[in-house]
């Protein structure tokens, strides 16, 4: 009995939240209750899990009572564990503000009755994703959050989200038949699917068919992590869904595509065999990632350019796997989950007061709402690294593996980290330029919505200008709150704890570590699942 | 292992059409394209069991050798599961770009292309409201007639 017997309830506890909410559609507040109420629990189970790995180390189970190479096992190391917490204590913070904003109304993108239990699914499949330690059903949590992801996507059915939601539906199916043809193979080369028995068996494999079945791997989750040149679809599909949407697709779907490139690199093919293709892909991601960001007038767009260019680096410390690299990278990607989430959130706070996120329709945000510039700027800084936030503490820790490292490659890739994190930095100055510091005057063509408001009040009073817009977003409202508690709430608990990532960076940072030190030495993960001793056969040569 | 050759060319001709279908701009061919892939990926694991043998039911006197291996069979039925549920989703979000759109084909992304033109603002393109509703844009555009769309226009 150990305490990983209870992780497949952060699977099972979300999905039960999504059938009671299911059975609640009618009756919003009871759903909005039981989903909030569920989650919290799968908080407090997953940071017992994070806790039970931290001080114990890699603890596995296998399901169904079968013995473990052939049963369904599920791993809690430290690595799964953190992301575990970190991608639940988003989706409370993001299920919080989309109930907020469903219960302030004003708005047609406000989610209806069925985004409650898909969005549960959706954080079961995260879920199911970080802890199996069964490759088949890393397919499975996949499919199962891509699923969810496609209705929370297209909600509300409008043009542009159709639209958008047919490119991203058939990219996801791709990736997807892609990622279960490599199981295929490798199911036909080894004869399983266990990844702890796969880290044992790949390595007998004759080197050519090796090869062949990392870059499948490679190329499927890069998909899914939006790694250049296969980050096409993300910047044309994430704005276009409600704010809560967005910002929960930000930071958590790519992430799970880079955890699981990450448990593949370092299990199942460990060694330096495609590391510097990971580089050059890496550093090809942040450059024209970043460029992209640039050229966006759109806020939303603009953000989920630079989400595309801050996987990089999360490839990068990868692509260095050495223990600093690793170490940061798991750092990197809890930073950015948070990060990333919260700026998305903004931006849907920007859209409520502003009327619009199109930068050349905003200006004076500033004088309009302190509080809203003051959410926006702390996480914007935090995304391009100014110290002492825990943005720059990910990419210092970053670009000293990399000097460490020392290849001719190595520094090139450490010239274009700090080039991206100024790039970021003059985008995110554009936003605050433009959106938060001029006037609403100077702005090119005001938001009706902006200037209709009084400075002081968040509640919008005209009700002849706005509310008489046959097909406005506020028609028939002559009183709206345009900033509602919850949703600033939640948005100021998310940038905070991007803000705590910074203030407990040293504790993090040595958890980091250990799950990097874990993931390299490979021994822990297998005993865990196989039994002690197992791993001995399979050792890392570092 | 033994390798059926007959489900390997099976396999294989479904992946060619489907990957010719999904490169048509009919997205109800772009659907029938990913139902072919998602079988041949069927197909595929149901080859990498081996040879077909006895069905995995327990018996004293059969050796090990002769059953099937049920694991790629249980694989292929959640997979067959999972495609079928992202099938219906496709086609329901297909017929609601036809009630929408009136056409079945893949659109493109507006805003891509006002990025790629900028100067970046469009004012046909991005007036959201109608505009004898909004006075308060008419009126400042009466105080001043140069917006700069305008003047760049005029400048040229």
């Amino acid at each position: 009995m150990n305490a990983a017997s209870v992780a497949p309830l952060a699977v099972v506890l979300p999905i039960l939240g999504a059938a009671l909410a299911f059975l609640f559609i009618r009756q919003p507040k009871l759903q909005r209750t039981v989903t909030i109420s569920t989650l919290t629990l799968t908080l407090c189970l997953e940071a017992f899990l994070l806790y039970s790995a931290w001080t114990s180390g890699v603890q596995a189970v296998t399901l169904g009572g079968w013995p473990p190479p052939f049963g369904i096992s599920m791993v809690v190391d430290e690595f799964s564990s953190l992301m575990l917490v970190v991608s639940t204590t988003v989706s409370l913070a993001v299920l919080i503000y989309a109930a907020g904003q469903g219960m302030a109304g004003g708005d047609e993108d406000g989610p209806v009755s069925i985004f409650h239990p898909t969005y549960m699914i959706l954080v079961a499949g995260v879920s199911n994703a970080f802890l199996t330690g069964d490759l088949f059903n890393l397919y499975v949590g996949f499919e199962i959050l891509l699923t969810a992801s496609y209705v929370l996507m297209t909600l509300g059915g409008t043009g542009p989200r159709v639209r958008a939601g047919i490119t991203y539906v058939v990219v996801s199916v791709i990736s997807s038949m892609l990622f279960l043809v490599s199981i295929a193979m490798i199911y036909a080369a080894t004869g399983t699917i266990n990844m702890a028995d796969l880290a044992l068996r790949l390595d007998a494999l004759d080197p050519g068919t090796n090869m062949m079945l990392h870059l499948m791997l490679v190329v499927a989750f890069g998909i899914k992590a939006a790694m250049f040149p296969l980050s096409f679809w993300l910047p044309d599909s994430y704005p276009t869904a409600p704010a809560p949407v967005t910002a929960v697709f930000a930071g958590l779907l790519t992430k799970v595509g880079v955890y699981a490139l990450v448990r593949t690199e370092t299990l199942l093919f460990p060694g330096d065999r495609i590391n510097t293709f990971l580089m050059i892909t890496a550093l090809l991601t942040m450059i024209v990632g970043i460029l992209g960001a640039i050229a966006q007038i759109d806020i939303k767009r603009m953000l989920s350019f630079t989400l595309v260019s801050h996987i990089g680096y999360m490839v990068f410390g990868l692509a260095l796997s050495s223990r600093l690299g690793l170490a940061s990278t798991v750092y990197y990607v809890a930073h950015h989950i948070t990060v990333q989430t919260s700026l998305f959130l903004v931006a849907g706070l920007i859209d409520r007061r502003g009327g619009t996120t199109n930068m050349d329709r905003l200006g004076g945000l500033a004088r309009l709402s302190p509080l809203l510039a003051v959410l926006f700027f702390v996480p914007a800084m935090n995304l391009a690294g100014i110290p002492p936030f825990s943005g720059f503490l990910g990419k210092l820790g970053l670009l000293q593996a990399g000097v460490d490292l020392g290849t001719p490659v190595a520094y090139v890739l450490v010239a274009g980290g700090v080039i991206t994190s100024l790039l970021t930095l003059l985008a995110m100055a554009r936003v605050w330029n433009r959106a938060f510091w001029r006037t609403p005057e100077d702005a090119e063509h005001p938001d009706p919505v902006l200037v209709a408001t009084t400075p002081d009040g968040s509640m919008l009073r005209t009700s002849r200008l706005v509310a008489d817009q046959p097909m406005g977003r506020f028609s028939g409202k002559s009183v709206m709150d345009l900033l509602p508690r919850t949703m600033v709430g939640s948005t100021l608990a998310l940038v905070l704890v991007g803000v705590a990532l910074t203030v407990f960076a040293g504790p993090l940072f040595q958890l980091s570590d250990q799950a990097a030190a874990s993931m390299l030495e490979r021994t822990p993960y297998i005993d865990a699942v196989l039994g002690p001793g197992a791993g001995a056969g399979g050792e890392n040569a570092p | 292992m033994t390798v059926n050759l007959t489900l390997l060319v099976v396999m294989g001709v479904l992946f060619a059409v489907g990957v010719y279908l999904i490169l048509e701009r009919s997205l109800t061919r772009v659907m029938l394209g990913l139902i072919l892939i998602t079988n041949g990926a069927n197909v595929l694991i149901l080859s990498t069991g081996g040879a077909a043998g006895l069905a995995p039911l327990f018996g004293k006197d059969i050796p090990p050798d002769a059953y099937n291996d049920p694991l790629p069979q249980a694989l292929i039925l959640t997979s067959i599961v999972i495609s079928f549920a992202v099938t219906a989703f496709l086609l329901g979000i297909i017929y609601r770009s036809w009630i929408l759109g009136r056409q079945d084909e893949v659109q493109d992304d507006i805003e891509d292309r006002r990025v790629a033109n900028q100067p970046s603002f469009d004012a046909e393109d991005d007036a959201e409201m109608p505009a004898e509703t909004t006075e308060f844009i008419k009126a400042e555009a009466e105080e001043s007639p140069g917006t700069p769309t305008a003047r760049a226009k005029g400048e040229e």
